[in-house]
């Protein structure tokens, strides 16, 4: 089957077959191996991108599903050459270790704020159900995410 | 210190290229004809293999090639083994069963490795694998300890599939002490089972080529070079200077990356097999649960005597381990020297007695898995010392406190083996119960209870040996190969300088601490520095990472790699200065005549060594130093955890309400890192006292086979900590006085956790502390208890 996607701004198109999983899609066709897959039950969260702004489980979802629909992935959230604030506040924050979850971890984190600009740590917690790290114990992960919140309401306030 | 030396808290460099989708993990790696491997395991616990037919699978389209044990056999490739011989009490060596490649006759647990597909594409590999007919004949298996010795045989030619019965300590010095004692305070524990779980699965990608009669294997390795020892040396699939492998970035380790896998051997073959088109495999989450060496899985029996003023006058245990199918790579000096070695814990318990019996199973191979044998220890001794302190009407502070091995008694030899350097026990523990408000507990307490809450409050002092290890003290204990470590310094021209170190980073930031290492000791900028790993045909020859040995041991050969630099650009400082050699001093990048100002900085003298126009005669040009470091003793870190717990009596939930670690990590070259460590050692500590844990079903299929089952701690399942490494005592190991720091989060927090949890309920509940079991536990409290 043909399907066409915008990912990371781009317009794609690829064949697929009916069983290719979105991430099977951006992995293998597209060459994005940022995305990974650490489980198969849709519970690791190594696999979220954002589908049509919102996110998602790449590893539940089929490609063809998201014919017609935009994708950003990890590879795209960067603008400009400039990290967004999760991604630098990841780095701040140590809030990576091996880097195996770190994309799904970013992508989740950028939905929350969108949706919840000030979260309270329990909220981040809470969150973050869906994202699994065995490396860093989550500390520094909620850490970055409370700071880059703080970074996204400044420079939102500064814009005003 | 340099600003982005020693002791700075220096963002890491590695976290650009994954926190942008960049990291490069075996299963981003694709060669062009590459073809896919799937296994087919064993659906059975115990079964005897009566056929397999290859044909409907061979019939399909797009397989290239089927092959199971026969094949194996039929090439001569050697058994997978364990490097570590541990001896019986009566001097027997312990006996290793078979570790075929591919099962040959028997399957040993489910999961158990009974052919390869290899096709086209991944779905081909897939649909091949259902097709492909094995008939077994089911055997009665056996799965847990309780039965271990009386069980069905899981090799047949090992009696009681016992296979060694080891002991430690001075047994009769033990039963004296026992004999006089006035309290003896006895338990039974169970150390769970639990499957290690990084986050990124097994791969492997196995390239033999013709042209070049050469492999080249990509693999989620902690260690490449052990790898290619292994697999050249006792597997015999290729010879070790035509092998490389490459651990490129690995997602985690936690000690399952270390052992030698079938897998990674079939892959390797089977390209070969093929005509070599590069074959690769990357393990679901569902083979890792069934087929990752597992960890821990200890049942003890444990008894400590105390005189009448609660001194520790003796320790015995008895443990019995499960192994698991077969030996994995490590497998024996897991229960055994890195377990019992750790029972005399922090105290000065005058005589230790323990034996350990290691039993074969129908269940997944258990290995080293994060503190691997000082976990089980700390957890016993902590949990047994708790249980004491209740008996005896003490405090568990001051108990532990008394029986302290006091500072001003290092170098201390303990009763079982080891000879602790440094440490300051009542620091970290007046350190920690300072943080942690034990004063202010009793109130915390009662307003907890005000709202229908149990509170608890629990300490943990652990001690681990890390740092593996000096070659010669684990040779004599039955090691198989060296535990020293390799650097090697190069600059080039320009001065920028390549580290290649023998050790392998996954996710523990070597490539900054090196950094900063280097940057400190020769006086180059951090940037400068650029750090080399994972790749045989790269970095010279090391034993790779686990044990929390990579700052200690590999650390420290950079330090001396790093010293024959500075010796050699004395030469030529003394030369161009036209000093004496001994007159030049080196500091902060510059060689410099001592009392004068005449100098050259560290980046013109390695100009110099590259382009040796005016150089001292008889010297080498070039600035590229090697060394090797064999580390004269562990290293012992430790620290005092205190946790904090409300309990729900409805439901027998679990919080963890406040967590204080304070850790001895002797000298630190990145805190935050360090702290890093600690945090994830933390969460899998609290993962095993409260969440984690196999359970097989009695004929051994796995019941905790993925995430909705077995219960990985997640981010709203635990609190944020404080963590303090300030307080080093300085480990005389190594000339930078550093600790390894990996692995004590898990070593020291289940026991603090299981003795916060039994403050609260006056009851202790095994692990993992589920709210099932905590609540049931409410329920058994004694009558006067429940009157309350």
């Amino acid at each position: 089957m043909r399907i066409s996607m915008t990912v990371n701004g781009k317009a794609v198109s690829g064949e697929v077959e009916p069983r290719t999983l979105l991430v099977e899609f951006l992995r293998n066709q597209l060459g994005l191996t940022g995305t990974h897959v650490g489980c198969d039950t849709s519970q690791c969260g190594c696999c979220v991108v954002h589908v049509d702004g919102v996110s998602a489980k790449s590893c539940t979802m089929l490609a063809v599903q998201a014919d017609g629909c935009s994708v950003t992935t990890i590879e795209g959230l960067a603008q400009g050459g400039k990290l967004h604030p999760l991604q630098q506040a990841f780095h701040e924050h140590h809030g990576l270790q091996c880097g195996f979850c770190t994309p799904g971890m970013i992508m989740s984190a950028a939905d929350l704020l969108q949706r919840n600009p000030d979260p309270t740590e329990h909220e981040v917690r809470e969150w973050l159900e869906g994202n699994l790290c065995r490396c860093t114990g989550y500390h520094n992960i909620v850490k970055a995410i409370l700071a880059a919140a703080q970074t996204m309401r400044a420079t939102a306030k500064a814009a005003e | 210190m340099a600003e982005k030396g020693i002791g700075a808290r220096v963002p890491r460099k590695e976290d650009l290229r994954f926190i942008t989708g960049r990291g490069r993990y075996t299963d981003d790696i694709n060669q062009p004809g590459q073809a896919y491997a799937v296994f087919v395991r064993s659906p059975h616990a115990h079964a005897r293999i009566r056929r397999i037919d290859k044909a409907p699978a061979l019939a399909l389209p797009g397989v290239l090639a089927v092959l199971d044990g026969q094949d194996v056999a039929a090439d001569g490739l050697g058994n997978l083994i364990c490097g570590w011989l541990v001896k019986s009490k009566d001097g027997s060596p312990m006996k290793m069963g078979k570790h075929p490649l591919l099962a040959q006759e028997k399957v040993r647990y489910v999961g158990d490795r009974v052919a390869v597909v290899v096709a086209e594409t991944l779905a081909q590999a897939k649909d091949a694998a259902e097709a492909l007919v094995v008939e077994y004949e089911e055997l009665p298996a056996v799965v847990d300890l309780a039965g271990a010795h009386e069980g069905p045989l899981v090799h047949d030619e090992i009696p009681n599939n016992l296979c060694y019965d080891w002991e430690l300590g001075d047994k009769a010095a033990v039963e004296a002490a026992f004999a006089r004692a006035h309290h003896v305070t006895r338990m039974e524990l169970v150390n769970n089972r639990l499957v290690p779980n990084a986050m990124e699965p097994r791969a492997a990608i196995g390239h033999y080529d013709p042209g070049q009669d050469a492999f080249t294997l990509y693999l989620t390795s902690q260690n490449p070079h052990v790898h290619r020892l292994v697999i050249s040396a006792f597997i015999g699939i290729a010879p070790e200077h035509k092998l490389r492998v490459v651990a490129p970035d690995v997602g985690g380790g936690f000690g399952s990356k270390i052992f030698i896998y079938g897998e990674e051997c079939v892959v390797l073959w089977a390209s070969k097999k093929i005509g070599g088109r590069p074959v690769k495999w990357t393990a679901e989450r569902s083979e890792s649960f069934l087929t990752d060496a597992h960890g821990r899985d200890h049942v003890s029996r444990a008894e400590l005597a105390l005189d009448k003023d609660g001194n520790f006058l003796a320790l015995r245990v008895n443990t019995k381990a499960n192994l698991g199918g077969y030996m994995s790579t490590f497998s024996s000096c897991i229960p055994t020297y890195l377990y019992a070695t750790l029972l005399a814990g922090q105290y000065k318990t005058p005589a230790i007695y323990c034996d350990v019996q290691a039993y074969y199973t129908n269940t997944a191979p258990v290995d080293a898995y994060r503190g691997a044998g000082r976990p089980e220890a700390s957890f016993l001794l902590e949990t047994l010392i708790d249980q004491a302190a209740m008996e005896m009407r003490m405090d568990p502070a001051e108990i532990r406190r008394k029986n302290f091995i006091p500072k001003t008694a290092f170098p201390y030899q303990t009763p079982v083996a080891l000879v602790y350097d440094t440490g300051d026990y009542e620091a970290c523990l007046d350190e920690a119960l300072r943080l942690v408000d034990y004063a202010g507990f009793p109130a915390r307490r009662a307003q907890s209870e005000k709202n229908g809450k149990l509170r608890g409050i629990g300490i943990c002092c652990y001690i681990e040996a890390c740092g593996i290890a000096p070659s010669a003290v684990v040779g004599s204990l039955g090691a198989g190969v060296g535990l020293w470590e390799s650097a090697k310094v190069r600059f080039t021209h320009t001065g920028k300088v390549q580290v290649l170190t023998g050790t392998h980073t996954h996710g523990q930031g070597h490539e900054t601490t090196f950094s900063q290492l280097v940057a400190e000791k020769l006086g180059v900028p951090y940037e400068d520095v650029e750090v080399i790993h994972g790749d045989t045909e790269k970095t010279p020859v090391g034993m790779g990472t686990y044990g929390s040995r990579s700052l200690a041991v590999g650390g420290e050969a950079l330090v001396r790699a790093c010293d024959k630099i500075i010796a050699k650009g004395k030469k030529i400082a003394a030369h161009l200065l036209e000093a004496s050699e001994a007159d030049i001093e080196f500091k902060d990048g510059k060689f410099t005549v001592a009392g004068t100002d005449k100098s050259k900085t560290i980046g013109e003298i390695v100009f110099a060594a590259y382009v040796p126009h005016n150089y001292p005669a008889g010297l080498e040009p070039g600035m590229e130093e090697t060394a090797f470091f064999d580390p004269p003793n562990f290293t012992f870190p430790s620290g005092t955890y205190v946790c904090e717990v409300e309990v729900d009596p409805q439901t027998g939930e679990v919080d963890v309400v406040k967590f204080v670690a304070v850790d001895d990590f002797g000298n630190v070259i990145n805190p935050m890192i360090v702290e890093g460590q600690v945090h994830g050692g933390l969460v899998q500590g609290i993962g095993q006292a409260l969440l984690e844990g196999v359970r097989y079903d009695a004929g051994g299929q796995l019941l905790t086979g993925s995430y909705m089952d077995y219960c990985m701690p997640r981010a709203d399942d635990v609190p944020s900590f404080e963590v303090h490494t300030a307080r080093g005592t300085a480990c005389t190991s190594n000339s930078m006085g550093v600790k390894g720091c990996g692995e004590a989060g898990a070593i020291g927090a289940p026991a603090a956790v299981i003795n916060a949890i039994t403050n609260a309920i006056g009851v202790r509940v095994e692990m993992p502390a589920t709210p099932e079991r905590v609540w049931r536990a409410i329920q058994s409290r004694p009558m006067a208890k429940a009157a309350e």
